[in-house]
């Protein structure tokens, strides 16, 4: 073998001394930098500069790696038949037609909740923008729940953003790059997102599981009312998702014995470890922070809201 | 005799080709028992080319992997900075190691790895609950014949005249 031959010739030329800073100097130094990066990266979060320097280089093998995914699945694409085509715009256009028609009703209802809201003195819902994100075909921690999608800070992606699907709820942004971005799912066991029922009003937390298909919802008291099928919201007590976005619905409600609190299982409405394109939502300040373009263009409901504002202002 | 500076072009490109492995997609049953390809490379070019293939590229190396998994940053630079020493120190016993012996070798040293990036998560909190957490260990060591005569090849084809 000739690795043997390579030995003998090294063993022959090696010095007595190495020349340079010993191996066991530099494996130190090495962990103490990885120690402090570690700890930097984990407590204050400032390691943006790091992480962006890092992936200059990395993003590009992501892309690569992405390409060939996306390409197969193109090529797959372009073979589909015409007929399935023809269905295929047919049902689009139906399902176009119906949820128009559902626009239509929505903003009468949406101005129509306004002036009701502009009444109560409460305060009114923010603007929100989407816009939609591709996902890189790429692989993570598989013991983490994350997901790396295709819009970073040049879209104006920022970190905490909530990230969205048509179903309902998919998790937030974690940390973004120029290009790209990193976004945590709500199944991730270090994931929490504040709920309500839809039912009852009743709040609660949901947690991630590490199991795309499963979320937990702590810390429900035993007395409260909750049944299997319940319709999770986001609150927008967390401050990060506005409220009334679908999460997930129960799906099964246990009283353990001796526990002060119930075991709630729910099933994320979207689907987390399937979807290839979700929706990335901007919102206009804080939830309870009232939209003063929304009160010129109504000008019965403005004095009203504006009254309200001292009032509203001081949370 | 100076230290012999400089990654050559090949291993820096088995390198970069094991961190496009680390984030292939494949199917889900089998994410967890993925081989620790960067590692693997790694403990064969270090015991190749001890006096190029060192710590401080380990450590890079681990960076870059950590910023692809979206990890921790530093967890696998760390891991793989140790165990790249240890080969360091026992790189002209391994050298002549018949392949078996060096799979034994690999797969202590990947069971080490995956404990030292256990230990980060472990202390944020969230450790992997799962006994397939530990899979890598097995499939890289069974991995290990694949990529040593792969690379072997390739040190001998272009890299013959280093050290």
């Amino acid at each position: 073998m000739s690795t043997r031959s390579v030995t003998g010739g090294h063993a022959i030329s090696k010095p007595l001394f190495r020349l340079g800073v010993s191996p066991t100097l530099r494996l130190l130094a090495v962990i103490l930098l990885g120690l402090a990066l570690m700890a930097l990266d984990h407590r204050v979060n400032e390691l943006q500069f790091v992480r962006g320097a890092l992936a200059t280089v990395t993003y590009p093998l992501q892309v690569a790696v992405d390409a060939p995914v996306r390409a197969v699945s193109r090529v797959f694409e372009s073979f589909t038949s015409r007929e399935d085509l023809i269905t295929e715009n047919r049902i689009l256009r139906s399902e176009n037609a119906e949820l128009r028609a559902r626009q239509l009703r929505f903003e009468a209802l949406q101005l129509e909740n306004d002036r009701l809201r502009a009444l109560l003195n409460t305060a009114e819902q923010a603007e929100e923008r989407v816009e939609i994100a591709k996902l890189l075909a790429v692989d993570l921690d598989p013991f983490r729940q994350q997901i790396v999608l295709n819009k970073g800070r040049n879209d104006d992606v920022y970190a905490g953003q909530p990230v969205i699907n048509a179903d309902g709820v998919i998790g937030q942004v974690l940390s973004t790059r120029l290009t790209s971005s990193i976004a945590l799912l709500i199944s991730d066991p270090s994931h929490a997102l504040p709920v309500l029922s839809a039912r009852t009003g009743l709040r609660g937390l949901v947690v991630g599981t590490g199991n795309p298909q499963r979320l937990e919802m702590r810390h429900v008291p035993l007395q409260e009312d909750v049944e299997p099928g319940d319709l999770l919201l986001t609150s927008g007590l967390g401050g990060r998702f506005p409220a009334d976005y679908p999460v997930a619905r129960v799906t099964s409600v246990e009283r353990p014995q001796g526990q002060p609190f119930l075991s709630i299982e729910a099933e994320p409405l979207a689907a987390l470890d399937r979807s290839r394109e979700v929706l990335l939502l901007w919102t206009d300040g804080g939830v309870s922070a009232i939209a003063p373009l929304e009160l010129d263009n109504d000008p019965e409901t403005a004095p009203n809201a504006l009254e309200s504002e001292p009032a509203e202002g001081t949370p | 005799m100076t230290r012999a500076i400089g990654i050559p072009w090949p291993v820096a490109l088995t390198l970069l080709a094991a961190l496009a492995l680390a984030i292939v997609p494949i199917p889900d049953i089998l994410r967890p028992a993925r081989p620790e390809w960067l590692a693997l490379i790694l403990i064969y070019w270090a015991m190749a080319f001890p006096s190029r293939i060192g710590i401080l590229t380990a450590f890079v190396a681990g960076l870059l992997l950590d910023t692809l998994q979206g990890q921790l940053l530093g967890q696998n630079a760390i891991a793989l900075a140790v165990i790249i020493y240890i080969v360091l120190q026992i790189h002209p016993r391994l050298r002549v190691y018949p392949v078996w012996q060096q799979m034994m070798v690999v797969a202590i040293l990947m069971a080490l790895f995956k404990l030292l990036a256990l230990w980060p998560q472990g202390i944020t909190g969230f450790p992997p609950g799962s006994i397939w957490y530990w899979a890598p260990v097995l499939t890289s060591a069974l991995v290990w014949p694949l990529i040593f005569s792969l690379l072997r090849d390739m040190r001998r084809r272009w890299l013959l005249h280093l050290t």
